[in-house]
């Protein structure tokens, strides 16, 4: 179902009685991201947000009803979405050691009709950007992964992968946070912690940063 | 700043943590909400004992722990009826009373319900976390050093008794939230409504959905007549706490306190804050309807809910 580009801007569609979604675009693309950011940290300035969370190209909103109606935020979205958004800051760059030795390496290499050692540089050639943060505490959304370098999930994902685990399933990229399911590739592990408890905000990558990684091995 | 133990657990029950309010503000990190699944029931059992709503209380699943008083407090139950027994006669619900030091607090079995509460006069103190003291498993923070509690542990007080309270402080059953084996769900159309084929966005709105045995404090996943989509996948966004959410297979999914803050199937539905206390009081294998209702009632309803709380005093 295409959704037609109003002029009057993008709409904003309840997720609930206190929470709302603004979505900018439909594609992963790093100016509508960067664009989403923004709007998000514009929005968090606004009487009534609570929380405004960037997606890859949308913002979600909690608000406190007894402060700001759907409609006043729906007013507040769109004279923030025609005015010129603000420069984006450059997100902060991570390089982030990898031993490049999970269990789907060779694989993933042999899927991809790479060798193990192309399918290394290929990972850790580009600076990914940090589209996204959620899930779970501390996952960040990496992208985009080189073309050459997608797969679709594994038929059957693992119960466990361990936290550090590096992984790869379509455009994505990124490191598991905690033990948690997955469906990913996982073609290495870092030791550098992605989920940090003690810290506040408790995670290393944020929206809007960038990783660079680099083989240990 | 945190007083002697008040409370020594003798059996912990299935699972019993410690929750309150929750941890908002913290989504930007991939951090849920968390706390009480039933945010009424642990917000009015604190304003029965005179706390802040936002005090740390017990959340009990299913079944009660045995909890004996190490020190004279007032406490109050709330949520489920599990049959509060004080010194082994029947205790009322949603009533603030005292126990002296050596009652023991029991439960007698599930009545109805999932999910009972139990807060104590001071508020029960835990690992603070994000500004919570709600546990969280996944992470094991929170709470008593993130976990549910067990055999032996002490609760001690947040905070000394800062004014005298009083026992025998109740909220009648009119006041509550319209408890119910077979609860009918007010919720708002979510933002992918319109990715249901038409017949599907009668059947969200109008058929029974099961709760199925996965059904956790993340969320329930729902069986019922299969949903149909359409349109292409969908790229990741932010969730809420009540979200209702259809994967592929066509069976919804109801995000709950622990939810996942990001995910990529359509959002078609939100369960309104006023009903989520019924979800929450929800066992695998009973039904659920959703009934669609509009933003500004929803959060009329909530206003309601929230008077009946205020006037607990």
């Amino acid at each position: 179902m295409p959704r037609r580009a109003s002029p009057r801007g993008p709409r904003l569609h309840a997720l609930g009685d206190a929470a709302a979604l603004v979505e900018i675009g439909r594609r992963v693309d790093t100016a509508l991201n960067t664009r989403a950011i923004g709007l998000a940290a514009a929005l968090r300035k606004r009487r009534g947000v609570r929380e405004a969370v960037p997606g890859y190209a949308s913002v979600t909103l909690h608000y406190d009803p007894e402060q700001v109606t759907l409609a006043q935020l729906q007013a507040t979205v769109r004279n923030l979405v025609k005015a010129r958004p603000a420069p984006p800051v450059p997100g902060r760059l991570h390089r982030i050691p990898v031993t490049y030795d999970g269990p789907d390496l060779e694989e993933s290499a042999r899927a991809l009709g790479l060798g193990v050692a192309e399918l290394i540089r290929l990972h850790a050639a580009p600076t990914y950007r940090v589209f996204m943060v959620g899930f779970v505490p501390g996952w960040a959304y990496l992208g985009p992964l080189p073309e050459p370098l997608r797969l679709p999930r594994r038929s059957v994902p693992r119960t466990q992968v361990p936290a550090g685990s590096v992984a790869m399933a379509g455009a994505q990229t990124g490191v598991y946070p905690l033990p948690t399911p997955g469906g990913w590739h996982l073609i290495g592990r870092t030791d550098l912690p992605m989920f940090i408890p003690d810290h506040d905000p408790p995670l290393l990558l944020r929206a809007g940063d960038r990783v660079k990684f680099f083989a240990r091995n | 700043m945190t007083a002697g133990a008040v409370l020594r657990v003798e059996k912990p029950g299935l699972h019993c943590t410690l929750q309150d309010l929750g941890r908002p503000g913290h989504r930007l990190a991939g951090v849920p909400p968390g706390g009480a699944m039933d945010r009424f029931a642990i917000a009015a059992a604190n304003r029965l004992v005179g706390n802040p709503e936002s005090a740390g209380a017990l959340e009990a699943l299913l079944d009660g722990p045995v909890l004996v008083a190490l020190e004279g407090c007032l406490i109050a139950v709330t949520g489920a009826d599990f049959q509060p027994r004080l010194n082994g006669a029947e205790a009322p619900g949603w009533t603030a009373f005292w126990l002296a030091p050596g009652d023991r607090l029991t439960f007698a079995g599930r009545r109805s319900g999932a999910r009972a509460y139990v807060a104590v006069g001071g508020g029960l103190a835990g690992d603070r976390w994000l500004g919570s003291v709600a546990t969280y498993q996944l992470v094991g923070r929170g709470g008593i050093r993130g976990r549910p509690l067990r055999v032996g542990d002490e609760l001690g007080l947040a905070a000394d008794r800062a004014h005298p309270t009083i026992s025998g402080r109740h909220l009648p059953e009119v006041r509550r939230p319209a408890y119910n084996t077979e609860p009918e769900l007010s919720a708002v159309r979510g933002p992918h409504f319109e990715r249901l084929q038409p017949a599907s966005r009668r059947r969200l709105f109008g058929s029974w959905w099961e709760v199925t045995r996965e059904a956790d404090r993340m969320g329930y996943r729902l069986q019922g007549e299969t949903l149909e989509l359409r349109g292409e996948e969908l790229i990741s966004f932010g969730l809420a706490f009540g979200c209702v959410q259809v994967p592929a297979s066509g069976q919804p999914i109801l995000l709950m306190a622990d939810h996942q803050t990001a995910g990529g199937y359509p959002a078609v539905a939100g369960v309104a804050r006023a009903a989520l206390p019924l979800a929450a009081q929800l066992l695998p294998g009973q039904r659920l309807r959703l009934r669609e209702i509009s933003v500004t009632d929803a959060q009329e309803s909530w206003r309601v809910l929230r008077s009946h709380l205020a006037a607990i005093a």
